[in-house]
């Protein structure tokens, strides 16, 4: 795209000091969505970065735009009031696994159910950071941290069926460390009209330093992810020979590529998706979009609907009128 | 032709009347009173109602539980509350008349539904033996009617379902107590035309009902009656019958219109605060945003969100829902955007009492938020006071950028009354002042009220960063700097403080000096306002405060306690306005505290200041 506003990365750094821990998959992040920014060919004035609480929701400091830091969990909340206040305004959410799917859990999945038109971008690390060090709704079963030495015993939540379940239109995933598929994934997300919702698999190297090499460690990476791209087959490994399909108990199964389910991530249905997104070792983990559906948006449809109103109303939109509708009667006797 | 005008008996002029209608949840007394109130307001009286009705939306038929009441005091002078006893009470069934009988005045008028005196009924209701015959009624004027016979009579032909003909018989109930006060019955029938449009023979039923407990009135040998009482001589004006919860709705409207904003109301369900929610949605032609959040905490952040685009949020709730907002209200505190936040209060703790009134979260909403948290608080006095107060309310939290909150209560959101329509052009325009120049812009820069600058995403050249974290003074960047930490709590507190410099000066009723002065707060002015008028004309020498603004405290307060012997403080709390004054001012008071879900009799306010009048007296003459 060609950036008609002229502005560059370094319009959208702000003069504060970053300060993540040295190595952590934040800075990745922000950089890379530094750089998307002047590409959406937006006025700078009309973006907003809401956040909750945590490492990652010190995120709209860094950026040079509108910023709202808020309190833990709610920023999903605070953004949604915004986006029906100001629907013209392009509203970015940065959360984490703490934040959205643990104490802010239940604004989450509302705000995927009504579609209302923000960028939700959840930093899973799958620890809690700046608490130093518990266990998050998305550490893995049996996990050791400081809230559970023995491991853990609960099982955790998958971000991306949570989001399927909810109803969102946009479901995707991406890696930190994987800088181009991240900004193709970021950008789709913010062209994304509705609910977008992006889980980025962020390391955290102070507290849960590794937590996605298996998946993600460039050695392994081909063998153990698989790219999700719209109306392409389902292949992956080295050599792109091997597949998923459909096998029986409406699962998934490891094939050969010759066979390999074709993506559709504008499919209707949720049932493929959730299939995917389900995939647990030794099957490949996805990662792209799985989901990409048009639905109206629920800050459109509401002005939408006010604009009838007004419409439709044959009295003045006066606090005149209001004040003096219904039974009304003078003191001096007569009746309104 | 309609029912008023046929020829009828001589009416007895009366001053005032206290009429109660109650009757098991399903038989429609809140929309009975509803109606009688409305007639009442249209013949010119000033009245003041208090509907009070059960948790359960259907209790156990028959039970005291499922009893729901609906009180108006009507007058031919100002009125002041919904009246201690009534003096006419219409019981549908054995179950209200056990729950009520208790409140009538000797000698009042008992209205009964005979046919619902059945043994079942009377066991279901907790009679040991039927008040019909056991004598339990001596002492009342009795006027004892097989309401489901003579309605099903009325309603003969219309070819109405018997459940729907029995659904009448509160029609029935509403047209012999239209008669026995002689009212008008045009607009009553006009208005059951209208509300029932849809199902024309229940439109039919309920009018010939209507008529048949009118006409039914002319038969009956109840003693002295009818009754007149003539329009009040009130403030002269345009006026409209004002609900509570509607007043608070129609003030944020006109706020948002005289300020220029786009008015966001982020509410979740909960009782009794959803009427304003209710009210709030039919009129979003206004440019008005109605958002029902999944929760109390989604509610008001969505409301500052909202704020921080550059709307007016705002949101309500009762206790339970405030204490979920309450970390987010201490965000706008730090974040300093307007914000107004409505607490229809209610019996507590907890789920409480929830269709109860009470007054019981002034210490929650002046302090009950982490951290030095203060915001300004207000509180509204009656229906007909609703829109004032959440009109200042919102424009003070434009004008100092901070979250304000209203205290209301269930009395006063579901109380009724006739309000004076403001002149719109009279009411102060609210400039919010939003800031546009990027020359020198600063975040949290303020001005002479202390307020920092309002700026909205939009516009070039502010963007800019707030949250809940510590502030620098100036530049607004994160600050853990402890004497920067220690000057923005200063300056937070100060600019709250501040506000009480343009409150209007404070007014006393009753006497300048004296005995007692008795200080309100809420929805008990009505009853306090009474009562304090009646120990006056007893001979007591008191006056009587009324505070709106609970936080900031207005200035002059201790000059004023200081003309008076001895300070009474009426609550329907254990005393938290004592503490309150006792804390902020060093203000010696005595309580008068009741705390069970009912609002004060006129006759107990009046006891406790002439109790206290006497004590003053007595003491002054022992150390003379
Ligand atoms: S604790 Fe982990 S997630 Fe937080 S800043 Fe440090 S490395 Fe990043």
């Amino acid at each position: 795209m060609t950036s008609l506003l002229k502005l560059t990365k370094k319009d959208f750094t702000s003069d504060q000091e970053v300060r993540w821990c040295p190595g952590c998959g934040d800075f990745a992040i922000l950089a890379m969505v530094q750089k998307l920014m002047p590409e959406l060919n937006i006025p700078r004035e009309n973006i907003v970065f809401v956040s909750g609480i945590g490492c990652s929701s010190r995120f709209p400091y860094y950026m040079n735009t509108y910023g709202f830091h808020g309190i833990h969990g709610r920023a999903p909340a605070i953004a949604t009031g915004l986006k029906m206040a100001r629907p013209e305004l392009t509203v970015f959410v940065v959360t984490g696994d703490g934040d959205s799917l643990s104490i802010g859990g239940n604004h989450l999945i509302h705000a995927l159910r009504r579609n209302i038109d923000l960028k939700i971008l959840l930093f899973d690390n799958r620890i809690y950071g700046l608490t130093k060090g518990q266990a998050s709704p998305t550490s893995e079963l049996g996990k050791k941290t400081k809230s559970s030495p023995f491991g853990t015993v609960d099982r955790p939540f998958n971000p991306m069926t949570l989001a399927l379940g909810a109803g969102a239109t946009f479901v995707a995933r991406t890696v930190a460390s994987d800088t181009a598929h991240m900004t193709q994934i970021l950008r789709r997300a913010a062209l994304h009209k509705g609910a977008a919702f992006v889980e980025i698999w962020q390391n955290c190297p102070v507290f849960n330093d590794g937590a996605f090499d298996d998946w993600s460690e460039r050695d392994v990476r081909e063998e153990q992810l698989i790219k999700l791209e719209h109306e392409k087959p389902l292949v992956y490994g080295k050599a792109r020979d091997k597949g998923l399909l459909i096998g029986g108990g409406f699962s998934l199964e490891r094939g050969s590529a010759a066979g390999a389910l074709v993506h559709d991530e504008a499919r209707d249905n949720v049932a493929l998706a959730m299939a995917l997104a389900s995939l647990e070792p030794p099957y490949p983990q996805p990662v792209g979009v799985l989901r990409a559906v048009s639905r109206p948006t629920v800050d459109a449809l509401a002005r939408e609907q006010e604009l009838e109103l007004a419409a439709a109303s044959t009295k003045p939109a006066t606090l005149e009128s209001l004040l003096n509708s219904g039974d009304t009667w003078n003191v001096s006797g007569e009746i309104g | 032709m309609d029912a008023s005008s046929a020829p009828r008996r001589a009416a007895r002029n009366l001053e005032h009347a206290v009429v109660r209608f109650a009757g098991d949840s399903g038989d429609g007394m809140q929309l009975t009173g509803t109606e009688f109130t409305r007639e009442a307001a249209m013949h010119g009286n000033d009245l003041a109602t208090f509907p009070d009705f059960p948790a359960e939306i259907r209790a156990p038929a028959g039970t005291t539980a499922g009893v729901s009441g609906y009180q108006i005091q009507f007058a031919s002078h100002e009125v002041f509350s919904a009246g201690d006893q009534p003096d006419t009470l219409v019981a549908m069934n054995p179950a209200a008349l056990k729950v009520h009988l208790q409140d009538l005045k000797k000698g009042g008028l008992l209205i009964l539904n005979e046919a619902a005196f059945t043994e079942g009924d009377l066991k279901r209701a907790g009679w040991a033996a039927n008040p019909l015959t056991d004598h339990s009624l001596d002492g009342y004027r009795l006027i004892q009617i097989d309401f489901e016979k003579l309605v099903s009579l009325a309603v003969e032909g219309l070819g109405l379902p018997t459940k729907d003909a029995a659904r009448c018989k509160n029609f029935f109930a509403l047209g012999l107590v239209f008669w026995l006060y002689s009212r008008e019955t045009k607009r009553e029938e006009e208005s059951i035309k209208s509300r029932f449009a849809k199902t024309p023979a229940l439109a039919q039923g309920n009018l010939r009902a209507f008529k048949a407990g009118y006409f039914y009135g002319e038969t009956t040998e109840a003693a002295d009656a009818p009754y007149q009482i003539a329009p009040a001589k009130l403030q002269h004006g345009r006026y409209r019958n004002v609900m509570g919860s509607t007043g608070l709705a129609l003030g944020l409207i006109a706020a948002a219109q005289k300020s220029g904003l786009r008015l966001f109301f982020g509410s979740y369900p909960i009782t009794p605060a959803s009427d304003v929610l209710h009210e709030l949605a039919k009129h979003r032609r206004f440019g008005i945003t109605t958002f029902q959040a999944e929760d109390e905490i989604a509610a008001v952040a969505s409301a500052i969100g909202a704020a921080f685009g550059g709307a007016l949020g705002a949101t309500a709730s009762s206790g339970p829902g405030m204490a979920l907002k309450s970390e987010a209200i201490g965000l706008a505190v730090i974040v300093e955007l307007p914000l107004v936040i409505i607490n229809a209060q209610r019996g507590g703790p907890s789920t409480g009492l929830p269709t109860k009134t009470e007054q019981s979260d002034l210490f929650q909403a002046v302090y009950g938020r982490n951290g030095e948290c203060p915001l300004p608080v207000l509180a509204c006095r009656s229906p007909a006071d609703c829109f004032d107060t959440v009109f200042e309310a919102a424009r003070i939290a434009i004008e100092y950028r901070t979250p304000v909150i209203v205290l209301s209560d269930g009395a006063i959101g579901n109380g009724t009354e006739p309000w004076l329509l403001p002149d719109v052009d009279s009411l102060p325009a609210i400039d919010p002042k939003l800031a546009v120049d990027p020359a020198g812009f600063m975040p949290y820069s303020r001005d002479e009220k202390l307020a920092r600058p309002w700026a909205i995403p939009g516009t070039p050249g502010l963007e800019h960063r707030v949250g809940g974290l510590e502030k620098d003074f100036v530049t607004g960047n994160v600050s853990y700097d402890p004497q920067n930490h220690e000057r923005m709590t200063h300056v937070r507190a100060e600019k709250v403080a501040r506000i009480a410099d343009q409150y209007p000066p404070l007014q006393v009723a009753g006497d300048p000096e004296g005995e007692v002065l008795v200080i309100s707060w809420g929805g008990t002015y009505g009853s306090v306002t009474q009562g304090m008028m009646e120990a006056r004309a007893a001979g007591a020498r008191v006056g009587h405060l009324h505070l709106r603004h609970i936080f900031p405290l207005p200035h002059g307060l201790v000059d004023i306690v200081a003309r008076y012997r001895s300070v009474l403080i009426p609550e329907l709390n254990l005393g938290q306005l004592r503490l309150h004054l006792r804390g902020q001012l060093g203000i010696e008071s005595q309580g008068l505290n009741k705390i069970q879900g009912k609002p004060f009799h006129v006759a107990e306010v009046r006891a406790a200041i002439e109790a206290l009048a006497m004590k003053v007296a007595h003491a002054r003459r022992e150390i003379a």
